[in-house]
């Protein structure tokens, strides 16, 4: 079976500022992947260029066997972006009913998968609240809520957890890996550590580079440290030191 | 069905924003009102002239309902006697010849006192003639009296002798000569037709004035009225659309709604649809408005004035969208409106565009106002008919399709399919 996700020496540059170089990344189905590395590192734009939205200067990036950028393979994908994008003058219903129509739900399944996504997000009491009076968190959880609106595969979500509280990032943690034993696949960035440790499989970014890739057993082994933390800064300070030396 | 689910959206959040739609729909109401009131032709702009030592007829005939007349005694020079009494002109007459000094100020009161003084001088120069015309028919009468005392006179001489012919010829019985005689008395006795001068009667000349669009009520109200029409709809679409595409842009939403299969073409279509129904609703309460309340008469056909105003609010739609991919804020957005909106209703037709210079003409010509407001006003106050207006029709759809294709391309900067 192809693997939901194939990127192959993914570059791009903005002017002159290398933003990824070189980047391969593989995923297979049924996998949490996590993309950890500070803010700048180039995360979102390798969402980007796997979503489309973004041309690669060089590479290929493949997704569902297609090469992006393919306009109706989004229709395959749930998205999560960064920012909160949402209509905050509509109810949370209606945000998801927007959605969910552009990406082509059927509408007699559309009500279902409302209240299936809302569910999943802990949302169904404020379904009829306007956005505008949602918390920071509640945004969040909104946001992947219209993210699996039509029950894709392959999520990709961009810091899904950010200014949620610890007890509801648990439920949403819980509700990813329930979700992966369905066989559905997640490309997740963060730059919270203890996050990093529930992924299977970890790319390390920073400055545009992978750093490094494995589980995070096998990463804690190769560099000899107890944290992914420690692995981050020690793997860092390599790339520093490496760069000293060229 | 994507574009469809756009188009909810918009009408959704439209309606959810109060402010905006009270802006849309009152605020042309309130303009137009305002308009209407300003732009009554009843009101009468009075201009004061001072006058020195100025004959009194000359006075009588300058002064008007336009024109307040004040007399001042003062030697002063003219600029000190309108400086110190705010006096929009000042007459002075030196035997024959007035001397009028303006203050100028104001263009409307100048024009004002020229158009009475003229008035004035070509009523004076009647009177004079008519006088002269009098005195002229005068005479005449009285020549005719005497010349036809005259003539009686002489009948009356030839009669008394025919008389004492006849009396003569009847004594010595001559039948023939007595026939003869009667004959020339009756025909001197006989009532001469008096030789009448028919002194030419003054003709007198009555105008009657015939209007081919509108009538002699119409107020500037009524033929600025289209080119507003026209103009609300322009401004308001293309701010609240502008603004609209702005906020998704910046909030993000329009990342992510190219995150999903959209086509970039299903987004534009689904804001030209959605806006597009909130300017023919903002047509339909202003036209309306002015029809009920100010009674405005419309000459040609109401649809077609939607279908302008329909085709003015799509191409403002697609300049907003376009110059918002220019600005970064509200704020930048609102810059725009004194070099995109504000320039085009000068070629809107207040000002008529022919008398321009040529390269303002040709700035005219592509501005979409110009074909906009040009087509509503020969539609409500010719009554042109579609095929009249074809031609500014034809331009303002050229204008649209380019811009929606310019922003459908401009939209590949957020996603490359």
């Amino acid at each position: 079976m192809k693997p939901y996700i194939e990127a192959r020496q993914v570059s791009k540059r903005f002017g002159q500022h290398q933003v990824l170089d070189k980047i391969d990344l593989t995923l297979p189905a049924g996998m949490i992947y996590g993309l950890i590395g500070p803010s700048g590192a180039g995360k979102t734009t390798l969402i980007k260029s796997i979503l489309g939205m973004e041309k690669v200067d060089g590479g290929t990036v493949q997704v569902m066997g297609a090469t992006m950028p393919n306009r109706p393979v989004m229709a395959k994908l749930g998205y999560m972006a960064q920012s909160d994008a949402l209509y905050e003058t509509l109810t949370a219903r209606e945000n998801l009913t927007f959605f969910g129509k552009l990406m082509s739900v059927p509408k007699d399944k559309l009500s279902q998968m409302i209240d299936y996504a809302a569910n999943l997000v802990n949302l169904t009491q404020q379904l009829d609240q306007r956005v505008s009076g949602y918390s920071g968190g509640m945004k969040r959880r909104l946001s992947l809520a219209i993210a699996l609106i039509q029950d894709p595969q392959l999520l990709i979500l961009d810091e899904p957890t950010v200014g949620i509280d610890p007890e509801l990032r648990q439920q949403i943690w819980a509700e990813l890996n329930k979700l992966k034993a369905t066989g559905k696949s997640m490309l997740v960035t963060t730059h919270v550590m203890d996050e990093a440790e529930r992924c299977d499989y970890l790319m390390l970014i920073r400055g545009g580079v992978a750093l490094a890739q494995g589980t995070p057993a096998d990463l804690k082994r190769q560099y000899k440290v107890d944290s992914i933390e420690a692995v981050f800064l020690k793997a860092g300070r390599m790339q520093d030191a490496n760069h000293g030396n060229r | 069905m994507r574009t469809m689910a756009i188009v909810k959206r918009v009408l959704k959040q439209m309606l959810r924003d109060k402010r905006t739609l009270a802006l849309m729909f009152v605020a042309p109401l309130l303009i137009m009102s305002l308009m209407y009131f300003l732009f009554q032709n009843n009101t009468t702009q009075v201009a004061t002239l001072g006058v020195h030592d100025v004959d009194s007829q000359v006075v009588k005939a300058v002064e008007s309902k336009h024109v307040a007349i004040k007399h001042y005694t003062t030697s002063q020079s003219a600029a000190t006697v309108i400086k110190t009494h705010d006096l929009a002109g000042y007459l002075t007459q030196n035997s024959g010849k007035l001397t009028i000094t303006y203050a100028n100020s104001n263009p409307t009161d100048t024009t004002l006192i020229k158009a009475a003084l003229q008035s004035g001088v070509i009523k004076l120069r009647l009177k004079t003639l008519v006088t002269a015309t009098k005195a002229q028919k005068k005479a005449l009468v009285a020549q005719q009296a005497a010349l036809q005392r005259l003539a009686k006179a002489q009948t009356q001489t030839a009669v008394s002798q025919l008389k004492t012919a006849l009396a003569q010829a009847k004594a010595s019985g001559n039948t023939a000569a007595v026939a003869k005689l009667q004959k020339q008395l009756k025909a001197a006795t006989a009532p001469k037709a008096t030789t009448k001068m028919a002194a030419p009667k003054a003709s007198t000349y009555t105008t009657k004035s015939h209007y081919i669009y509108g009538s002699s009520d119409s107020t500037f109200f009524e033929s600025y009225l289209p080119i507003f029409l026209g103009f609300f709809v322009f401004f308001f679409v293309f701010l609240i659309s502008g603004i609209s595409l702005l906020n998704e842009r910046t909030t993000g939403t329009l990342s992510r709604l190219l995150a999903t299969p959209i086509r970039r073409s299903e987004i534009i279509f689904g804001y030209l649809i959605g806006y597009g129904i909130f300017a023919v609703i903002q047509t339909l309460i202003t036209v309306t408005f002015a029809i009920i309340v100010f009674k405005v008469h419309l000459v040609g056909s109401i649809w077609l004035i939607f279908l302008v105003n329909f085709l003015l609010a799509l191409v403002a739609l697609t300049l907003g969208i376009f110059i918002s991919t220019f600005a970064n804020s509200e704020f930048q957005m609102i810059q725009f409106i004194p070099i995109v909106v504000i320039p085009q209703i000068f070629f809107a037709g207040l000002i008529p565009v022919d008398g321009m210079a040529t390269w303002l003409q040709w700035i005219a010509h592509i501005m979409p106002l110009y074909y906009g407001a040009g087509a509503l006003t020969d539609v409500a106050t010719k009554g042109a008919t579609l095929s009249e207006i074809s031609g500014q029709l034809g331009i303002l759809l050229g204008f649209m399709i380019v811009l929606t294709l310019m922003n459908i391309v401009g939209m590949k900067r957020y996603r490359k399919v």
